[in-house]
């Protein structure tokens, strides 16, 4: 059993009647241990509903969901917070660090709603710490956000979603707000992860960014369109549909 | 989580905005210091009028010259407290009492300057609840013949003798030789007279020796104190007092040279400068908590709205829906108890502040620290919850999108 996620017929409903929107209209996905995929798509097509209900943030109108082999579909808000915890790592396209506090404490804030309360204050530290160095920030761990650029202050982020060494890096359009040259920065680290073992599933809109991937899902109208390796998935190739 | 944890992000949260925080509290500081001064004005009218009932004793009318009438300080005489005495009905004892000029005392070779010389009538100890330690007061007869006698305030008879026996010897009062044949029981400093620090003799004795032709009208008198039979008789004894002075003065009753006063008239305007003030405080106390209570719970809610996306973010990373809450309350709880101890801070100080002004006693009654404590937690809780489920209702994606 080397499925992280297995998601069978998954659907996601907005609404009723004639404004009835289908976000998702069954959906059947499998992830490996291991892998890099990049979800790619037209706006509106889906990709955050179906990130949102990986990230056990939202929870499916039907089908199932086994996430590190447990139904994660029908779960309480207090497991499903447990599951967050525990499983997920996010990396948010606008970074989400709370202004106030330095990265160090960003990098903590995990560990803060540990279900299990079995790290203390000393391990929690070292620990990230370690995050921190592991992304290049070692000497930027008393900077607040605002002392940071894009490209730092993401790193940061994706130091927070690792903290807790969760099995699932999940990250929505991690470099929609950063310039190139940082996306690049993001992209060799998560490529690097990778390559570490982590698996990650990430949404992007940009070609060369989806490329990185070892496999692309390809969404549109709630459907996946097509889902493979190499280069002839459509959302690789058509600009409509990107 | 960890609620320690939980305490330390709640108190971040707060720091973040101090000024807010402390413009907050306000409320909560006004209404808790009202509560401690409040209770600190109760106390100390208590203890004034407990003191006042000490000073003078049980069921008293105090007769003394009217104030601001021409004339009036010499016009209550020793004959008047005779009369009162062989005429009104219902009482058990008067106790006339003059104070001459302070006086030089010797005794066993010990000189002791300006000493308080008290002349009084036989009945004073009874009427008074001021008992005789050891030997005797003088009596009736002793003061009609302006004996010679002597009765020491506890303090001067040590003073005056250390451990050795003062009955039976010599004091000099003034210029004038008198025997010892009593010392009164140690009753201290009573509403700011140092009765041990006295010296009590017959009023005759003193009209004679110490109201010199300087103070005209060698029999006058500065209070008559009359005792009562019970407490049900005082309104007619006042009454008949009233007759019985009016008619040998030739006045109108109405418009009287002397006051007839009760102890009951005393506490009555001790208690009505207090009970107004007190009165106020208890309203500024509740309306402070309630007012301060809904600032508490404006800033939360101002808070989770400001905040709806580090609450989605924590939701993200894992924080339950009690987490959130108890974060959010804690914060209330902080904020309302922080107030709470600056407020017993500022209550305690009011409280000695008040009393040192002078016009009210205070005491701060130590129960009302944690009563006040109390309040402002209950505030927290109460006015903070509501914010508290605001934001642990939130919805994880909802709150992430909030800009
Ligand atoms: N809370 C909601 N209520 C109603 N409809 C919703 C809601 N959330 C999403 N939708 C609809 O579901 C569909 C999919 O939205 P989703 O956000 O998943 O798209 P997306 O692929 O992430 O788009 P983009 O690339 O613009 O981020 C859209 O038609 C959207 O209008
Ligand atoms: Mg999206």
């Amino acid at each position: 059993m080397n499925s992280l996620i297995e998601i069978k017929e998954l659907t996601k409903v907005y609404g009723e009647e004639e404004a009835t929107v289908y976000a998702l209209a069954g959906v059947d996905v499998q992830v490996k241990k291991g892998e890099f995929v990049a979800i790619m798509g037209p706006s509106g097509s889906g990709k955050s509903t179906l990130m949102n209900i990986l990230g056990c943030l939202d929870r499916p109108s039907t089908g199932t969901y086994f996430l590190d082999g447990r139904d994660v579909s029908q779960l309480s808000k207090n497991q499903l917070a447990e599951v967050r915890n525990q499983k997920l790592g996010f990396i948010f396209q606008s970074f989400n660090l709370l202004p106030r506090l330095s990265a160090l404490a960003n990098v903590m804030l995990p560990m803060l709603y540990n279900p299990l309360d079995d790290i203390d204050d000393t391990e929690a530290r070292s620990r990230a710490v370690d995050s921190l160095e592991s992304v290049g920030l070692g000497a930027r761990m008393h900077h607040r956000p605002n002392q940071l650029s894009g490209g730092q202050q993401q790193r940061v982020a994706i130091a927070r979603a690792l903290v807790n060494r969760p099995p699932l890096i999940l990250a929505d359009e991690p470099t929609g707000n950063l310039d190139s040259k940082s996306s690049l920065e993001i992209m060799d680290i998560l490529q690097n992860l990778h390559s570490n073992g982590a698996t990650i599933v990430m949404v992007t809109h940009e070609q060369d960014i989806a490329h990185r991937a070892e496999r692309v899902i390809c969404v549109k109208d709630g459907l996946i369109l097509s889902d493979g390796h190499g280069g002839k998935n459509p959302c690789l190739g058509r600009k409509e549909l990107q | 989580m960890n609620p320690n944890k939980i305490l330390r992000s709640a108190w971040e949260g707060l720091m973040l905005n101090k000024v807010r925080s402390f413009l907050t509290t306000l409320g909560v500081i006004i209404g808790v210091a009202s509560v401690i001064i409040m209770l600190a004005v109760s106390a100390g009218t208590e203890a004034a009028i407990a003191e006042q009932i000490n000073a003078l004793g049980a069921n008293l009318i105090i007769v003394s010259p009217a104030r601001g009438v021409p004339g009036a300080s010499r016009t209550l005489l020793i004959d008047d407290a005779y009369a009162i005495a062989e005429q009104v009905v219902g009482i058990t004892g008067i106790s006339a009492e003059q104070a001459p000029a302070a006086q030089t005392v010797k005794a066993n070779d010990i000189t002791l300057d300006s000493i308080a010389v008290v002349g009084t009538t036989a009945e004073f100890p009874e009427v008074r609840d001021y008992t005789v330690a050891s030997g005797r007061y003088f009596d009736l007869g002793e003061d009609d013949r302006k004996a010679k006698v002597a009765v020491l305030g506890a303090g001067i008879a040590t003073d005056l003798f250390g451990t050795n026996e003062p009955l039976g010897q010599t004091v000099t009062v003034g210029s004038t030789k008198l025997t010892i044949i009593g010392v009164m029981e140690s009753k201290g400093m009573v509403a700011d007279v140092d009765y041990d620090g006295r010296i009590y003799l017959p009023i005759n004795l003193v009209f004679q020796k110490y109201m010199t032709v300087m103070t005209i009208g060698g029999d006058r008198v500065r209070t008559i104190y009359v005792k009562a039979e019970s407490q049900e008789k005082i309104s007619s004894i006042i009454t008949q007092i009233t007759t019985v002075l009016a008619e040998r003065h030739d006045v109108d009753p109405t418009k009287p040279d002397f006051t007839v006063q009760t102890q009951q008239d005393i506490i009555a305007t001790q208690e009505a400068t207090t009970a107004a003030f007190r009165d106020l405080l208890a309203w500024v106390a509740g309306i402070s908590l309630v007012v301060g209570g809904i600032g508490i719970m404006n800033i939360m809610l101002v808070s989770v709205t400001e905040r709806t996306r580090e609450i989605g973010l924590r939701q993200a990373l894992g924080a339950r829906p009690s987490d959130v809450l108890l974060q959010f309350l804690l914060e209330a709880v902080i904020l309302s108890l922080a107030g709470g101890l600056v407020g017993i801070a500022a209550g305690v100080g009011g409280s000695y502040l008040f009393g040192a002004l002078g016009t009210m006693q205070t005491a701060i009654v130590p129960a009302s620290i944690p009563v006040a404590f109390g309040a402002a937690a209950i505030v927290g809780i109460f006015f903070g919850y509501y914010p508290a489920t605001q934001a642990a209702k939130l919805d994880p994606i909802v709150a992430l999108r909030h800009e």
